[in-house]
């Protein structure tokens, strides 16, 4: 089976900083991976060039075979790649209703019947529905910015660090609607966050100074203690 | 009563027109973060190109949809080959941007001569009303008419529309626009070609106005322009009509109680707004 998403050796920059060295991996239909790594790795790096945000100055980008490594990003993403970026990147100056409205490229009853369904999904953006996205509390953006991602008949959700900042009670949600739309979707997750990358993830990937350094399935990194903090830091229980 | 039903039309057509220049140049500025000194030679080719057209078909629509429609084009160009480099670059923004005026506006020396152009209102609103004695300019209510079906044109546009909406999303993010799939580049040639146009615009109405064009026309409106969007709040639509309504009715009012100091008016309305609200009336890019 083809990977839906392949990245082949891909540098990047940011200014004169060279940020990707080389980062490889490989995502099947239907898997949920986890790019995992220290801070400054390169992990929202990596996100942010396959979507074309930051320009891949070497390898190449792949997205159901096609190439995505020149297009500028919202050509890239069109080719079916939602995006929920570690800010939320809600606008603050429209509405729940008009976020959602610009997010969704077509007014089909396909995509209508996304839109409600991501609104039954979740009620507190339903019940906001017409107010300014500017009085959401941080886990309600992070909803719409979800709900943003799953409005789109999206081939792959990139999705950067969904639990930082949240209350813990809220990252539970978070964890919880991420389980839910995994049977769905194909996810590239991006988390500090172990306990909930260790929930959601399939396989993953390490990302040291970046570089891909390391991958396996999340059972493998979860047994075994060395791994985990020889290249995350962690201390488990 | 009657001098106070005169000094507001007058006052609400010149700020109809400010208008018509201030809003697509805070526009420009709130979305696109370009401080654009093309405005004024926009202004000035509106102008040109109205009489041009005018003089060769007779009809004032024809005119104006020509001076509008030349705006926008050059607006495009210029966005293309001379902003897109340098979105972001404040300083290179007012150079070129300057140095663009200069250009164009001996070009349109260039093409239409050194000399002032005689414009005639067109017959159809040359008139006058008196209503109880009040003499009423029927171009003056044009202008008056225009400038709000061009204010609740924009006010739509901005607030009803997807158009609108990828413009308020672009103010905060542009990166995240194009991460939705959005090429936010279109939308930006878009805003400056319309803002452009409307500069255009605001030149073609104001000729027939003061009965003439000529090439130096462009820079006090432009300078007049900026004070608008100071005085409004940089970036804020609602701040450049507000803003342009009160530089309107106070011209108009002191130069008739008190003609000494109407040429200081815009800027000593600029300063007590300065000193004691610096963000402008309806603004908050400053302060940010």
């Amino acid at each position: 089976m083809d990977p839906l998403l392949k990245l082949d050796n891909v540098s990047s920059f940011i200014g004169p900083f060279h940020i990707l060295q080389g980062v490889s991996l490989e995502v099947y239909p239907g898997e949920a991976i986890v790019i995992l790594g220290r801070n400054g790795a390169g992990k929202t790096t990596t996100l942010r060039t396959i979507i074309g945000l930051v320009a891949a100055s070497d390898g190449k980008i792949f997205l159901d075979n096609v190439d995505l490594t020149a297009m500028p990003p919202y050509h890239a993403v069109r080719q079916g790649i939602g995006f929920v970026p570690e800010d939320y990147g809600i606008f603050d100056a429209l509405t729940v209703e008009e976020n959602l409205l610009i997010a969704m490229w077509q007014q089909d009853q396909d995509t209508l019947d996304r839109r409600d369904h991501v609104l039954e999904l979740f009620t507190d953006l339903k019940e906001s529905y017409k107010r300014l996205a500017s009085t959401l509390s941080g886990g309600q953006r992070q909803m719409l910015s979800i709900a943003r991602a799953l409005v789109n008949d999206n081939k792959v959700i990139l999705i950067d660090e969904p639990s930082k900042g949240l209350a813990p009670i809220i990252v539970e949600k978070v964890r919880d609607t991420l389980l839910t739309f995994k049977q769905k979707k194909t996810i590239v997750l991006v988390e500090q966050n172990f306990e909930m990358a260790c929930a959601v993830g399939d396989r993953y990937y390490i990302v040291t100074e970046g570089q891909t350094v390391l991958d396996g399935t999340i059972k493998e990194l979860m047994d075994d203690e060395e791994l985990q903090r020889k290249h995350l830091g962690f201390v488990t229980a | 009563m009657h001098i106070f039903l005169m000094l507001l039309i007058n006052g609400l057509a010149e700020g109809a027109l400010i208008f018509l220049m201030a809003a697509g140049l805070s526009i420009i500025l709130g979305l696109l973060g370009v401080v654009n000194f093309t405005h004024g030679v926009l202004f000035i080719w509106g102008g040109y190109v109205s009489i041009w057209i005018f003089n060769m078909t007779g009809s004032f629509p024809i005119a104006i949809i020509a001076a509008v429609a030349a705006g926008f084009i050059m607006g495009l160009i210029f966005e293309r080959l001379f902003i897109r480099p340098v979105y972001g670059n404040v300083t290179a923004q007012i150079l070129i941007t300057l140095g663009l005026g200069v250009v164009f506006t001996d070009m349109a020396r260039l093409f239409w001569g050194p000399n002032p152009i005689p414009a005639s209102r067109p017959e159809f609103m040359d008139g006058t009303w008196i209503i109880d004695s009040v003499i009423i300019s029927q171009y003056r209510i044009f202008l008056i008419i225009i400038g709000i079906l061009v204010a609740i044109g924009i006010n739509y546009l901005v607030n009803k529309t997807k158009v609108g909406m990828v413009m308020r999303a672009g103010i905060q993010s542009p990166d995240m626009v194009q991460a939705l799939g959005i090429n936010i580049k279109v939308y930006f040639a878009g805003v400056f070609a319309g803002g452009a146009a409307l500069a255009a615009l605001g030149g073609a109405l104001y000729v027939p106005l003061v009965g003439s064009v000529w090439s130096g026309m462009g820079i006090n409106n432009q300078i007049l322009a900026f004070i608008v969007i100071i005085l409004g709040g940089m970036g804020s639509f609602y701040g450049s009509a507000v803003g342009s309504i009160i530089i309107g009715l106070t011209v108009a009012f002191v130069s008739w109680f008190y003609p000494p100091l109407t040429v200081y008016t815009t800027v000593l309305l600029l300063l007590l707004v300065l000193t004691l609200k610096p963000e402008g009336l309806f603004g908050m890019a400053v302060r940010n």
